[in-house]
Parts: C-alpha cells; sequence; structure tokens
C-alpha cells in the first residue's frame, strides 16, 4: 500500500464511504463495494464503484475504459478497407453487424450503391449476427438471476447460427466480409436451405427459453418491477434498441431509416412493451429474435440474382465530405461518422456505440436498488464491454 | 441374535466410527460423481468429466489432487484463526448430524430418544462456520455472504422443525429407530403390505422439509449466500486449496445427510416392504437401500438447483415467514388433530 495511485484509490474510497454515511443518528457507517473490474457479472472489465447501506444501493458509479482500444484514432491510420478488422471488434457477439454501417457510410460518401443481392444477403447477415448476440443475452440473463442451464442451450444453439455465418464469410466471429460496393463472397452452394434449418432450431431455442426462464415465478418476481426506465427518462438518456422499446417507445431504425439495408422489403413488426422494467427488456429481446428468425426466412426466400459487387476502383479513395449513418444493432443503435479529406484514410471517424449510451443510465437507475437487483438490471440492460470502451 | 452386539465395546465404537467416515465421504462423493458431474451434465447438454478414467470416473480423484496441490492463501488482514478454523466447524457439523442416522435394526451410531432433535440443534452449528468464514475472510463480498447465510439459515430452521414435528406427533417418538419401525409397522387403512410411509400421510411435511432443506444446504432457488454471479462466492470467496476443499465436502456431504434424514422421516428409511425389519440381513440391505434412497432425493435437491434462478433476500424471507411458517403450523394442528381423535 505504498503506491501513490493505491493510495489515492484508498483516499478516493475513504471519502466516498464518508458520503455514504446516511444515518446520522446512528452514524451507520456505509461500505463502498467495488463491483468489477474482475467480476463474474461484468462480461468484462466494467467496475462499479457502489456505495452501500447494508444491502441497499446509495450510490452507484460505473468506471469504464479498461479496455479501450483507441479503435476511433487507430481507424484514423488505416485505410477504408482495413477499418473493418478493427471495427469488427467492437461487439464482439455480433460482429458483422458492427461492419454494415460504417461501410454504409463510406458507400455514402463515394456515391456508389451495393447491388441487390448484396443488400439482401448484408440484410440477412446482419440478423443473423443479432441472432447470435441476443441469443446468449437470453442464456446470460438466467445466470445474472441464479438460473445456471439456460447459458448452455443458448451456447449450444448459437453454435449453429455462427456455423452457418462461418459458412458464409469464412469467420465465426469476425467475419470481415463487408466491402465497399458490395460484399466479397457470394454465399455457398446449399447455404439457404442450412440456414432455413437453422432458423427452425432458433425458433425452437425461443420456445425453450419461454417455458424454462420466462414463465418462471421466481425470474418474474426478480426482475417484474425491478430497474424501470420510464419512457422520458430513457429518451434523455439516449438509450436504444431493446432497453428503449422495453420502455414502450417504438423506434426502430430499421423500419425508421432503413438505408442500405432491405428490412422494407419484408413483412416484420417492432416489439415493444409498456412496462420498461427488467422483465420487459427481456420479453422485448426474446421477440425480436424471433423476429429475425422471421427476416431471414423471408428475405432467404426472394434472394435477387445478380452481382455481389458494384463498380469501386481496386484502391478506395473516398472523395472529401462527411456521412452519418446508423442502424439497428443487436445491442441498439450503432452509428458511425466519417470525415474524409479525400484520402486513403478516414480524416475521423467518431463512433457512436450503443451500450456506452445504454450504461449511462445505470447510476440514476442503480440508486436505492439492492446488491442483488444492481446485477439484474446490468444484466438485463445488456451491455457488451466492447462496445462501451471501444 | 446379532453379530454386533457380541463384540466388546471398544470394538463397536470403531466400528461405528469407520461406518460414519464412510456415510460421510462416499455419499459426498457419490453425490458429487453422479449428480454434479454426470448428471446435470447431461441436464445441459454436455458430456461431463470424460478424460480421468472411464467416461471420467475417476475425475473426483483428479479434483482432490488437484485441491490439495493448490496454495493454501490466507488474506494478509483475515483473522486467520477465525479463517482457519471456519471450513473445520462446518464440517465438524455434518460429522454430527451422521451419527443418529439408523442403517438397520442394529447398524446404528447411537441410539437416542432425542434423535431427531439432536439432529435439528447440530445442523445449526454449521451457521457459525459460514459466519466465521465470511467475517473471518476479510472481504467484503464474503462478509455479505456470511450475513445472508446466517439470516437464511436461521429463518429456515424454523420450517424444517416445524414440518419435523408432525412427523414426531404421528410416530410418537423422537428417536429415528422408532420412527422407522413405525413406519414400517404402520398399517395404511388396515393394509400393511408396504407399511406407511410418512411420505403418505406427512406429504405437506414432506413438501416443506424439502424446500427448507434446499435452503439449509444454500442451494438455489435459496443460493443468496454463494451467489455466484454477483457475490464471486459469498463466504467461499477467499478460500483456496484443502480449506476449499473441506467447504466443497461438507456441502455435498450435508446434502446427503440432509436428506438421509428425510429419507429416514418420510420414505421409511432402511426398510423396504416384503422383509420382516428385524431380520437380521437388514443389516445389510439397510445401508444399501439408505443409500438409494438418498441418491434418489438428492436428486431432486440438484435437479432443483440447476433449473431455478434464485430468490432475492427479501423474497427468500418472505416466503419463509409467511408462506412455510404458517403452513408448517397447519400441518402440525391437523396432524395433532387426526392423532388424538383416529
Amino acid at each position: 500500500m505504498t503506491d501513490i495511485s493505491d493510495r489515492q484509490q484508498l483516499s478516493y474510497i475513504a471519502a466516498q464511504a464518508a458520503d455514504a454515511r446516511v444515518n446520522l443518528e446512528l452514524e451507520t457507517e456505509g461500505m463502498t463495494l467495488n463491483i468489477g473490474p474482475q467480476h463474474p457479472a461484468t462480461h468484462g472489465t466494467l467496475r462499479i464503484v457502489a456505495k452501500l447501506d447494508g444491502e441497499q444501493v446509495i450510490a452507484a458509479d460505473p468506471v469504464m475504459g479498461y479496455m479501450h482500444r483507441g479503435y476511433e484514432k487507430l481507424s484514423e491510420v488505416r485505410t477504408y478497407p482495413q477499418v473493418t478488422t478493427l471495427i469488427n471488434r467492437i461487439d464482439w457477439l455480433g460482429s458483422f453487424a458492427n461492419e454494415v454501417p460504417f461501410i454504409l457510410a463510406a458507400e455514402q460518401l463515394m456515391e456508389v450503391e451495393a447491388p441487390p443481392r448484396a443488400q439482401w444477403i448484408r440484410t440477412i447477415l446482419f440478423e443473423m449476427s443479432r441472432i447470435a448476440n441476443v441469443v446468449l443475452f437470453l442464456g446470460d440473463m438466467a445466470v445474472q438471476v441464479g438460473a445456471v442451464t439456460p447459458v448452455f442451450f443458448a451456447f449450444r444453439d448459437r453454435e449453429h447460427i455462427l456455423n452457418q455465418i462461418e459458412g458464409a464469410t469464412g469467420g465465426r466471429f469476425h467475419p470481415n466480409f463487408d466491402r465497399i460496393g458490395g460484399l466479397k463472397d457470394d454465399l455457398p452452394a446449399g447455404w439457404i436451405a442450412e440456414t432455413k434449418q437453422v432458423m427452425k432450431k432458433m425458433r425452437a431455442f425461443c420456445d425453450e427459453i419461454e417455458t424454462l426462464v420466462l414463465g418462471n415465478e421466481i425470474f418474474q418476481a426478480r426482475t417484474r418491477g425491478i430497474g424501470v426506465i420510464p419512457a422520458d427518462v430513457g429518451l434523455s438518456y439516449g438509450l436504444s434498441g431493446a432497453n428503449i422499446r422495453g420502455s414502450g417507445v417504438d423506434w426502430d431504425v430499421r423500419r425508421d431509416n432503413p438505408c442500405g439495408l432491405v428490412y422494407d422489403q419484408v413483412d416484420w413488426k417492432v416489439w415493444t412493451h409498456p412496462d420498461g422494467d427488467s422483465f420487459s427488456r427481456f420479453w422485448v429481446r426474446l421477440q425480436e429474435t424471433r423476429e429475425a428468425t422471421n427476416i431471414v426466412d423471408q428475405l432467404l426466400d426472394d434472394i435477387p440474382a445478380g452481382p455481389i459487387m458494384a463498380k469501386v476502383p481496386r484502391i478506395i479513395k473516398v472523395p472529401a465530405g462527411e456521412a452519418y449513418v446508423e442502424t439497428e444493432n443487436p445491442l441498439g443503435v450503432m452509428g458511425y461518422y466519417v470525415v474524409s479529406k479525400g484520402d486513403l484514410v478516414p480524416y475521423r471517424v467518431k463512433i457512436r456505440s450503443a451500450s456506452f449510451n445504454n450504461m449511462s443510465i445505470s447510476p440514476w437507475l442503480l440508486k436505492g436498488v439492492y446488491v442483488p437487483d444492481i446485477i439484474t438490471i446490468l444484466g438485463s440492460l445488456y451491455f457488451i464491454l466492447g462496445d462501451i470502451d471501444r | 441374535m446379532s453379530l454386533l452386539a457380541e463384540l466388546s465395546y471398544w470394538q463397536q465404537t470403531s466400528i461405528r466410527v469407520g461406518a460414519g467416515l464412510v456415510a460421510v465421504i462416499l455419499v459426498a462423493g457419490t453425490l458429487v460423481m453422479v449428480h454434479l458431474f454426470k448428471l446435470v451434465s447431461f441436464m445441459q447438454s454436455r458430456l461431463g468429466p470424460m478424460e480421468a478414467g472411464p467416461f471420467g470416473s475417476l475425475q473426483l480423484l483428479a479434483e482432490v489432487g488437484k485441491h490439495l496441490q493448490k496454495e493454501d492463501i490466507v488474506p494478509r488482514k483475515a483473522d486467520k484463526f477465525v479463517f482457519a478454523a471456519a471450513p473445520f466447524v462446518v464440517l465438524a457439523s455434518t460429522f454430527l448430524l451422521v451419527v443418529v442416522l439408523p442403517g438397520g435394526p442394529d447398524a446404528w451410531f447411537i441410539q437416542n430418544d432425542l434423535g431427531i432433535y439432536l439432529a435439528m440443534a447440530v445442523s445449526s452449528v454449521s451457521v457459525i462456520g459460514i459466519l466465521m468464514a465470511g467475517w473471518g475472510s476479510a472481504n467484503k463480498y464474503s462478509l455479505l455472504g456470511g450475513l445472508r447465510a446466517t439470516g437464511q439459515l436461521i429463518a429456515y430452521e424454523l420450517p424444517l422443525i416445524l414440518a419435523v414435528v408432525g412427523v414426531v406427533i404421528q410416530a410418537g417418538s423422537m428417536n429415528l429407530q422408532t420412527i422407522v419401525y413405525a413406519q414400517a409397522n404402520g398399517e395404511i387403512f388396515g393394509w400393511g403390505g408396504i407399511g406407511n410411509p410418512y411420505v403418505l400421510t406427512q406429504g405437506i411435511a414432506f413438501f416443506l422439509f424439502l424446500t427448507a432443506m434446499q435452503a439449509e444446504l444454500t442451494q438455489t432457488p435459496f443460493d443468496m449466500p454463494i451467489a455466484e454471479s454477483e457475490l464471486v462466492s459469498g463466504y467461499m470467496t477467499e478460500y483456496s486449496g484443502m480449506r476449499f476443499l473441506l467447504f466443497f465436502i461438507a456441502e455435498f456431504a450435508t446434502a446427503g445427510v440432509f436428506s438421509a434424514i428425510a429419507a429416514v422421516l418420510f420414505l421409511g428409511g432402511w426398510y423396504i416392504p416384503g422383509i420382516d425389519p428385524d431380520d437380521n440381513i437388514m443389516n445389510v440391505l439397510g445401508p444399501l437401500v439408505m443409500f438409494v434412497k438418498v441418491v434418489g432425493l438428492t436428486f431432486i435437491v440438484f435437479w432443483v438447483r440447476f433449473s431455478f434462478p434464485r430468490f432475492r433476500e427479501d423474497q427468500l424471507q418472505r416466503l419463509a415467514w409467511k408462506f412455510l411458517i404458517p403452513l408448517a403450523l397447519l400441518n402440525i394442528v391437523v396432524t395433532a388433530i387426526f392423532k388424538v381423535w383416529i
């Protein structure tokens, strides 16, 4: 305990413990609990400094940045095709979805449009990466409230999706498949029929989760009325994705601004839930996974024939200009603001990642809850550390 | 008549001590192997251990060897004596529990007319061990886990004991051996074909006992004290190596012993229908019958453990005080009325 940073740390904790003294008459001293950076529930290196009075949280403060990798800055010294390799690693569970908005922004600047077949396949892979991502949430949320078995089912069934993504792109986790003006390759033979089988399996998985987790009384008792986000508060904190739809806000970028993806070609529904608690966020994600399998099924039926690459120069130089494109990623709205000066490399890339905004509500949300509910709420907000820290 | 009765006192005692060790360690080992490693693995669509021995049957030895090799870490700020003693206190409670269990007409450890009373009393000793571990570790997670465990174990002791009271009223004895005989010689509406296992007449008490047992064992859905997704490992967080192994053994051994008590109270203990309970063969068959019943009951424990989410602390207390205890009291009243009038 001689290190300067340690001493700073101790004084910080002491100051917070002093703040946590709430009951002045009895002079009970609060406790500061460091949840993380290494903790089983933070799936990575998030740290939450929680000031406790008994088991009740007086204040909770998320500390981010333990996994900051500087992708925005690194993008400035990489050519446009190279950037996709980096941004694959932002939300590592649904990697393909990260590439799409960046590529769309670059395409917007270059004024090229991917051929219809490429758009179709892009949308299919986009939805499949959503399923691969959210399936794990459905299992993991059960682990957060104490049921260990569903996550094994989630890993088992996610494997089918990953196999299909690997079959089409060559990469299980980091496909790096999207190109400016189209896609790297066409679909392999027999892939469409196989994927339809996999979608059936995913629907069966959703049914399984619905009976095993969603219908369980203890699960409902643990999640209903816990971590309620009113719609206006959620919007003011910049929440997106299932977190805001779980609060009853009917906002989905896929429907409202599909921009380069073919969501307007299929018949699907945006799910919302009026309650705004942890249960409704889980429910919305479950319904969205089902809806995603339906979207993939419909898209697989009528993929148009044709090329998968538009005419783009071999060495990509993006003309000067600015573009912002956002898409509805598995975790919420993800946007790339790309500024180009007409070089081989982007001048500036700003990444708007969903988890960072979703996490920003946590101090507001965690005030006054019990320690077990911290985990439920964080689990239901569903963040991925790579998406918070980039 | 019986072989055991002809031996001298010290010979009987050493046989009983040896049998007690076997009853705890063997049962605990079997439960870990059969339930934790294999059965749960199949529930979770995986294979479980496959490398050590045929179908991973020697995995348990490998685990024990692994834990024995590990460094015994004591945190710098820990209360060293309390920290070191805690696992032994927990394990001691398990060994004290096992002595009241009968395994056959002559295969018993102690004959005590306060049998079940003694069992309920010594089972509370483990609370002290858990509190010692939570406090002595100098870790906030451990402390929270230890305090949660204390609150929970005290709350669930009550429905556990009240559930037992129903059986005691019906059997008219607190001696577990007498309870077994009462079930073996009992009759269901005049038909004595299978005796009268109290699970039939004391079904509510059986349900209450299993529920409270699950909480006493701190298994899901009552595993708030461990709660690995929030408290890392609760009161066990700072333990490693041998001491962790002791906690681990105590957890499974206690599951086995509590299941054995439930088997004695509700399933007829070592008795099986069709064989005269005073037959000498029951001294050999009895322990096996008990073992089968124990494994069956622990299957329920682990089945529930790996399917359900966990309760929150306040929900758990509410369940105990507002639902289980009134139900147990009602059961006692109904049993007493039947006992007196019928």
